[in-house]
Order: structure tokens, then C-alpha cells, then sequence
């Protein structure tokens, strides 16, 4: 199977790879994924607390070259989102955007994943509720 | 210069030897004759190269030219040899011995078999890939009619003790079959000294063309037969019909010539440069060879490299280097190589690692190239690796909850 140039591009020359400090508590960490699964995104936020808007975002995937573009591309789009507009990012954006052949649509799923369990992760550090997602179930 | 991509999958498919090639290219202009045709010079003509050809390709393997079957590659000589004895032996019974690491081939014509009421026993191999005597030969039952293990493992290139395997199913009475795609051409294969039954083989691993293969059918102590799985002009001695491959077969045979000429040097020049290989690759951190080191094809190895996955590796250098990997990240198989896992070895591992076959026309260079860009990319992955980082601050990746998806 061929990779779309996108793929390539974000696999190349990842953007944001890196760790904030997971015990900030303006930092949301989402880790999904499995090792036995061979995909483990970590997808970490930075939260500006007044604005709520989200200021850096980092991830590291033990993946594919797709898992690897996804969160990259996620990390891109979520930067100066705000932590509500962010919760709004579908999966089928990042399909869309990276061209992935219907095999890889899961590691953009994870991405999503990975997007929502980091800021679930936030908002229980600043003693908000944790929200409920709907699951997607296309893994 | 080097010249790219670089073929380094030869366990998949093999280029042809140009001299392969040009034996064939006659067959399928000038001399095109069906070999079945009796009455004019097309037919002796194109039935002589085949006799040839028979010739060639037993010589390889020290046997009788009469007992070469000529069939389309080795999934159709597994399931041959498989569902024929099935059918042939019947009345001595219907249980078979494998191995869990076996070709699909061989394990999928066993799940056949089972539909079609036998009992198939799939044996679990050790650690190192080899299959445990004891459990084969505890295995045996008064219903045994065969025992199907292959002789070198596609994936890991691990040799299994056929000599020590035939020489159990002789002493039970037991028919014993082996895949032999990997070895035949690669490693000495002899069915006399191996006490080999039933043997498949093909051409495409071989720098011989696709589309051609063998089985080897005992005639004397035991005379083996097979039921055909095809019907029609009754060619092969009744095993095999449909009319003969000529110019594949030519190849075939042109190829088992070189090999039996040139194997000895190749393997003591592709096992100089798969150690060079490996003894580099293994200087990076946490990374293991999968199956026995020392009873192994000299031309293969499969190396995994922890907290790297597979598929994301190839990407590092797949336009330039041609590699398998035992990972397939598909929403439709996240399952990692099954000949890996039943090595004991975990998912992680299992999906990150790649296969080194090296062939005919690798080259020193080639494989210092291979070195560096594999080296480049593992290091450059591990340090976007999750799995990495926490395997670094010494967390136990064990104690994680993880997602299962």
C-alpha cells in the first residue's frame, strides 16, 4: 500500500514530538492505544487556564507511519484551539486530510482517542467532570 | 553506485538468474510444442526439455527424475501432498502432524482436512522455533498417516531436525511430508540422506521463474502415491494433470542447475554478509534475533527492535529498501505474525520486527547501506516512541492499563 504525500510529509517531518510535563496541572495527557495492538499514542495539551484556549501541544506514537501523521496532524490542529473547539475534532477530518485508505482509518480513531482523553485528563486535574464520548468502534 | 530500491525480501520471491531467462525464452516461441503431443517433432521437442529439466531438478535433490511431479508452486504441492495422502491412506487412517509455524499452505489444507472429518494435531514449536521431538513423537498415534513440518521457516529461517523428524515417522510407520520452499537451492537438501517422503518446492525462490514448483513423490521404500487433486489428461503419472509448464520448466530446471553449482559459495558468502548484518543491527539498544541462531537458513534473519513498530520502520526507508515486517497495523489484521507469537514472544515484540533475506544478488555495499538507514530510523522513532521514554524512565510497560481496541 502506498502512503499519500501527507502521510509522508507528517512521518518525515513530524511536528510537535515531544512530552509536557504530565504533572501540570494546566497539562492534559491522553495515552490510548495498546502495545499488543502495535499503536500507543500519548497526545499532551497545554492549557492557557484564563482562556481556556490550548497553547502547545506534544505527542509521542509507537505506530505506523499513519498513527504517526495523525497525531501529528492533531497536534497542529489542536495548537490555539480552545479546549471546547478542540472536543469538536472528528476523526474523519484527519481521514480526509491525510488521504488514509479506509485499513488505516483506526489510528486516526486513536488520534481522536487520544485527543479526548487528554482533555478529560485536564479537566479532572481542575476538578471538572469527566465527559462521556461516544464510542466509535471502528477500531 | 548503488542502485535503488534494494532487494532485500528474497524469502517473498527471488529476481531470476538472466540465465534462467534465457534458457526459457526458446520454449515459448520456437519450440512451443505441448509435451503431450506424441506424433510430431513440436511435441518430442518440448517433451525432451522436459525430461531434461526432470533431470536437473532431481538432481538437486537426489532423487529419481521419475519422481518429480510438476505442478504450479508450492501451495498447490502442499495441498496436494496433503488432502492425496489424506484420500490415498484413508483406510490406514486420518490423523496428521504440523506445527503451528507451518505456511499458511500447509495450515490452512489442515483446517481442510478437518472439515472433511480428519484430526489434524498442530504441534507448538520451543522458544528457538524448533519443533520439540518428544512432543512429535508423543504425538503419533495408530491413526497417523503423516507428519508435515517444514524444513526451513519462511519467516525466521530457522532449519528444523528433519533428519531426526523423518527418521521418528519411519520408525512409527508414518508417511512424512516436509514444505521445503526456503531450503531447496538455499542449504544441501537430499531425500535419501534427509529421509524425505514428500517434498514441495518452487521456482521463485530459487531465481527460477513464477508459476512452477515441484513434488517430490517417493517411489521405493515406501512407494508413496497421492491422490490427484486435479482431473483431466492424466500427466504426472496420474498425480498432476494439465498440460506441463515447458518453459517454466526449463527454468525451473536451469535454476535447480545453478543452484546445485553455486549454493555452497552463495551460502558462505550471504551468511558473511547476513552476520555483518546482524552483528551491526544488534549493537542497538534492545534489539533481539527471533528463532535459533545456529540451525538457520545462511541467508536470512529476522531482528526485533523494541518500542519500534514494524510498519512505521519500513516507512523510514521502504523507497529504497525492500523489507517485510511481522507487524500488519490493517484495521483488518492488528494480529502480529503468528510464526512470532508462537515463538512465545510478546505482541510488542512481534510487531517490531523485520525480515532480512538476503539472495544471489545482494551485495556488501548494499547491506552497509541497509546498516545505516535501519540504525538512522530506529533511533529516530524511539526518541517520538511513548514506549520508549517510558521504557527509559523505567517504567514496567506491564503495569500499564491499556485500551485494548
Amino acid at each position: 500500500m502506498a502512503y499519500s504525500e501527507k502521510v509522508i510529509d507528517h512521518y518525515s517531518n513530524p511536528k510537535n514530538v515531544g512530552t509536557l510535563d504530565k504533572g501540570s496541572k494546566s497539562v492534559g495527557t491522553g495515552l490510548v492505544g495498546a502495545p499488543e495492538c502495535g499503536d500507543v499514542m500519548r497526545l499532551q495539551i497545554q492549557v492557557d487556564d484564563a482562556t481556556g484556549v490550548i497553547t502547545d501541544a506534544k505527542f509521542k506514537t509507537f505506530g505506523c507511519g499513519s498513527a504517526i501523521a495523525s497525531s501529528s496532524l492533531a497536534t497542529e490542529w489542536l495548537k490555539g484551539k480552545t479546549v471546547d473547539q478542540a472536543m469538536a475534532i472528528d476523526n474523519m477530518d484527519l481521514v480526509e486530510e491525510l488521504n488514509l485508505p479506509p485499513v488505516k482509518i483506526h489510528c486516526s480513531v486513536l488520534a481522536e482517542d487520544a485527543i479526548k482523553a487528554a482533555i478529560n485528563d485536564y479537566r479532572v486535574k481542575n476538578g471538572l467532570e469527566e465527559l462521556v464520548f461516544e464510542e466509535k468502534g471502528v477500531h | 553506485m548503488l542502485k535503488f530500491p534494494i532487494y532485500l525480501d528474497n524469502n517473498a520471491t527471488t529476481p531470476m538468474d538472466p540465465r534462467v531467462l534465457e534458457a526459457m525464452i526458446p520454449y515459448f516461441t520456437e519450440h512451443f510444442g505441448n509435451a503431450a503431443s506424441r506424433n510430431h517433432p513440436f511435441g518430442w521437442e518440448a517433451e525432451e526439455a522436459v525430461d531434461y529439466a526432470r533431470e536437473q531438478v532431481a538432481a538437486l535433490i537426489g532423487a529419481d527424475p521419475k519422481e518429480i511431479i510438476f505442478t504450479s508452486g508450492a501451495t498447490e504441492g502442499d495441498n496436494l501432498a496433503i488432502k492425496g495422502v489424506y484420500e490415498m491412506y484413508a483406510s490406514k487412517g486420518n490423523h496428521i502432524i504440523t506445527a503451528t509455524t507451518e505456511h499458511k499452505a500447509v495450515l490452512d489444507t489442515c483446517k481442510h482436512i478437518e472439515k472433511l472429518g480428519g484430526e489434524v494435531t498442530y504441534l507448538e514449536v520451543k522458544e528457538d522455533g524448533l519443533v520439540d521431538l518428544t512432543e512429535l513423537e508423543a504425538a503419533i498415534r495408530p491413526t497417523t498417516i503423516l507428519v508435515a513440518i517444514m524444513y526451513a521457516n519462511n519467516e525466521i529461517g530457522v532449519v528444523q531436525p528433519i533428519k531426526e523428524i523423518s527418521a521418528i515417522a519411519k520408525k512409527h510407520g508414518v508417511l512424512f511430508f516436509t514444505d521445503a520452499v526456503q531450503a531447496v537451492g538455499k542449504i544441501p537438501v537430499n531425500v535419501i540422506n534427509d529421509g524425505i517422503d514428500i517434498m514441495a518446492f518452487t521456482a521463485h525462490k530459487m531465481y527460477g521463474p513464477k508459476g512452477i514448483g515441484a513434488l517430490y513423490v517417493r517411489r521405493k521404500n515406501p512407494r508413496v502415491k497421492v491422490t490427484a487433486q486435479m482431473d483431466g489428461g492424466g500427466h504426472e503419472r496420474g498425480m498432476r494433470s494439465g498440460t506441463l509448464n515447458v518453459p517454466g520448466i526449463v527454468g525451473f530446471g536451469k535454476a535447480c542447475e545453478l543452484s546445485r553449482l553455486e549454493m555452497a559459495d552463495d551460502a558462505v558468502r550471504l551468511s558473511k554478509l547476513r552476520d555483518k548484518l546482524e552483528t551491526a543491527l544488534l549493537q542497538i539498544e534492545e534489539s533481539y534475533v527471533n528463532g535459533n541462531r545456529e540451525h538457520r537458513l545462511p541467508h536470512v534473519a529476522n531482528i526485533s527492535f523494541k518500542h519500534v513498530e514494524g510498519e512505521g520502520l519500513l516507512m523510514g526507508f521502504n523507497k529504497n529498501i525492500a523489507l517485510s515486517s511481522g507487524s500488519a497495523c490493517t484495521s483488518a489484521s492488528l494480529e502480529p505474525s503468528y510464526v512470532l507469537k508462537a515463538l512465545g514472544l510478546g505482541d510488542d515484540l512481534a510487531h517490531s520486527s523485520l525480515r532480512f533475506g538476503l539472495g544471489r544478488f545482494t551485495t556488501e555495499e548494499q547491506i552497509d547501506y541497509t546498516i545505516e538507514q535501519i540504525s538512522n530510523t530506529v533511533h529516530k522513532l524511539r526518541d517520538m516512541s511513548p514506549l520508549w521514554e517510558m521504557y527509559k524512565e523505567g517504567i514496567d510497560l506491564n503495569s500499564i492499563e491499556w485500551a485494548h481496541h
